[in-house]
C-alpha cells in the first residue's frame, strides 16, 4: 500500500481532530480521535462492561462467525456445485433459494431465538444465513462459466464423469468460489454485530460490547468498538485476498 | 492399404421446433481416410466441417450412417480418436507439464511414467524451460504445441484437427505447419485436418476433400501428389489451389448443382 493511499484517511483524521478540539462538533455527539483512542485503551484495559475486556469479546465474536461461516461453506459449496452442474437440480432448487434469499438475515432473529434460544447458536445461525447465499451464487456461477470446450477436451481424452467433476469442474470454479467466500465472510462479519445486539449468553461479543457502551453513553467506546470491528473485517478480507492470489495464480 | 477411418452414409440433422425447422447439415457423406494419410477437409463456412469432426470425436450425435475406425463402429467418445481444438482448450489451472500428461492420467498411468513420457514431448516439441509455466504465460504457438502433445501422448489411432492454426498469426502459422509435418513424418499418424485456408490445405495434405454448402456433401477429393518438402508457390500447387477455389466459388453461387 503506497503512502499516497493513506493520505485521505489521515487528512480526515486531522480535520476531525481539529473540529472536535475547537468545539465545532460537540463531544457528546462525536468524540475526537484522541478521545476515541483513549476509549480504545479503556476497552483493552478495563473492558465494557467492566471486567469484560476487549480481547475476550473479540475471541467470542470470531468464534461465532467462524462457526456460522464454516457451516455456510459446508452447505453452500457442494450445493452450488451440484446446482451449477445439473440443470435438473438447479430447476428444482432455484425457486426455493430465490424466495429465501431476499429475506435479510436479521429478520430471522426472532425465529432463531425461538429455535436456538438467546446465545451463540442463534448468532451463528444468522451469520450462516448471511454468508450462505453469496457463496452459493458465486459457486453456481463459477461452475456454469467454465468454458465448455474444456469439458469437451476432457471427454475427447476419454475422461469419465468422476474425472471431469473432480479435475475439471472443481478446479475451474475455484476462482468464483473464492470470490463468493470473500463476499460471504464480509457479510457474515457485518451481520455478526447486529446479531449480537439481540443478546448473548455469557455477556461477551463485540456487538454486545457496543450496546453496553451505548447504554451508559460512552460514545468514545462505541466508536472505538466500531473501529475494531472494521479493522478485523479488513484483516479477514486481506487474508482471503492473499489466499486468492496464491491459489489462483493461473488466471 | 490398411483402412483407417471409414465414414458411410453420414447424415446429420439438428431438430427444430417442427419438422420443417429441421436443419439438415449433411446430405450424405461417404469418405475414407487411409492409415497414415493426411486428409484435409475444406469448405464454405457453416457447411459442417467442424460438426463432422465432432461427430467422429463423439461430441455430436450421428443422425444416421456409420463411422468405423479400423473396422470398429464409433459411438461416443473414444480414446482411439484424438482431437486438437482451434482454441487450444488447455486447462488454465494446470501448468504445462500436467497439461500434457492429462491423457495418460486419465488412463491411470502412474505419475513417474507419465512425467517421463511428457518430458519426451517437451523436448521433442521445443518446450524446454516452460514446464512449470501456466498456459496464460505461453504464446499461441506454444499453447498449440502443448495441445498437440496432449493429444498425441495418448497415441490415438486417428488425430482430428479443427483449424488448429486459425488463431495464429501467419508467421507462426507457417512455422506450426512445418512443425506438424515434421512430427507427422516421424510418427506417421493418420490425420484428418479441417481448415478454411486452401493454401494451408495444399501445403500440408495428401488429399483434400472439398465440401459443398448445406446440405453438405463431398464435391470432389483432390489428390495432392507433390513431393515433400513442398514449395508453396510452385505451379502445380497453384494449379490445385486454383481448381479448389473455383470449385468452392462455383458451389456457393450454384448451391443446388
Amino acid at each position: 500500500m503506497s503512502w499516497k493511499r493513506l493520505l485521505p484517511p489521515v487528512v480526515l483524521l486531522l480535520v476531525w481532530q481539529g473540529l472536535s478540539a475547537s468545539g465545532v462538533i460537540p463531544a457528546y455527539k462525536l468524540p475526537s480521535p484522541a478521545a476515541v483512542a483513549d476509549g480504545l485503551l479503556d476497552l483493552i484495559r478495563t473492558g465494557m462492561p467492566p471486567g469484560h475486556r476487549l480481547h475476550v469479546h473479540i475471541y467470542y465474536s470470531l468464534q461465532r462467525v467462524l462457526w456460522g461461516y464454516a457451516l455456510a461453506l459446508l452447505a453452500a459449496i457442494p450445493l452450488g456445485i451440484f446446482m451449477g452442474w445439473s440443470r435438473t437440480i438447479r430447476n428444482l432448487m432455484e425457486p426455493l433459494v430465490e424466495m429465501i434469499r431476499p429475506i435479510p438475515p436479521l429478520a430471522w432473529i426472532p425465529l432463531a431465538i425461538l429455535w436456538f434460544g438467546i446465545g451463540g447458536k442463534s448468532a451463528a445461525f444468522i451469520i450462516f444465513l448471511g454468508a450462505f447465499f453469496p457463496i452459493l451464487l458465486n459457486t453456481i456461477s463459477g461452475v456454469r462459466s467454465i468454458d465448455p470446450v474444456l469439458i469437451e477436451a476432457a471427454r475427447v481424452l476419454n475422461a469419465g464423469r468422476r474425472f471431469i467433476f473432480l479435475k475439471v469442474l472443481v478446479p475451474g470454479s475455484v476462482p468464483s468460489i473464492l470470490t463468493g467466500m470473500r463476499i460471504g465472510i464480509g457479510i457474515g462479519w457485518m451481520t455478526l454485530v447486529a446479531a449480537e445486539f439481540t443478546g448473548v449468553k455469557q455477556g461477551y461479543g463485540l456487538g454486545y460490547m457496543i450496546m453496553t457502551a451505548r447504554d451508559i453513553q460512552r460514545s468514545d467506546e462505541i466508536i472505538a468498538g466500531m473501529v475494531v470491528i472494521g479493522l478485523i473485517g479488513l484483516g479477514i478480507d486481506a487474508c482471503l485476498r492473499l489466499a486468492e492470489q496464491h491459489l489462483v495464480k493461473w488466471r | 492399404m490398411a483402412l483407417s477411418l471409414e465414414i458411410s452414409g453420414l447424415k446429420k440433422v439438428y431438430p427444430g421446433a417442427a419438422p420443417e425447422d429441421n436443419v439438415q447439415v449433411f446430405d450424405r457423406i461417404d469418405c475414407i481416410v487411409e492409415k497414415g494419410q493426411f486428409l484435409t477437409i475444406v469448405g464454405p463456412s457453416g457447411c459442417g466441417k467442424t460438426t463432422l469432426l465432432r461427430m467422429i470425436a463423439g461430441l455430436e450425435e450421428i443422425t444416421s450412417g456409420e463411422i468405423r475406425l479400423n473396422g470398429e463402429l464409433l459411438n461416443g467418445c473414444n480414446e482411439k480418436v484424438g482431437m486438437v481444438f482451434q482454441e487450444y482448450a488447455l486447462f488454465p489451472w494446470r501448468k504445462l507439464l500436467p497439461n500434457i500428461e492429462v491423457g495418460l492420467e486419465i488412463k491411470g498411468v502412474p505419475a513417474k511414467a507419465r512425467r517421463a513420457e511428457a518430458m519426451k514431448y517437451v523436448r521433442a516439441f521445443g518446450l524446454e524451460g516452460f514446464e512449470n509455466k501456466y498456459p496464460k504465460e505461453l504464446s499461441g504457438g506454444m499453447k498449440q504445441r502443448v495441445a498437440i502433445a496432449r493429444t498425441l501422448i495418448a497415441n490415438p489411432q486417428i488425430v482430428l484437427m479443427d483449424e488448429p492454426f486459425g488463431s495464429l498469426d501467419s508467421q507462426t502459422r507457417n512455422n506450426m505447419q512445418n512443425f506438424l509435418l515434421k512430427i507427422w513424418a516421424e510418427r506417421k499418424d493418420t490425420i484428418l485436418f479441417v481448415t478454411h485456408n486452401v493454401d494451408e490445405a495444399v501445403y500440408l495434405s495428401d488429399s483434400i476433400a472439398v465440401l459443398s454448402p448445406r446440405p453438405t456433401k463431398i464435391l470432389r477429393v483432390f489428390d495432392v501428389n507433390l513431393e515433400r518438402p513442398r514449395d508453396r508457390t510452385s505451379r502445380e500447387a497453384n494449379r490445385i489451389r486454383r481448381e479448389i477455389l473455383e470449385l468452392l466459388e462455383h458451389s456457393e453461387q450454384y448451391p443446388c448443382q
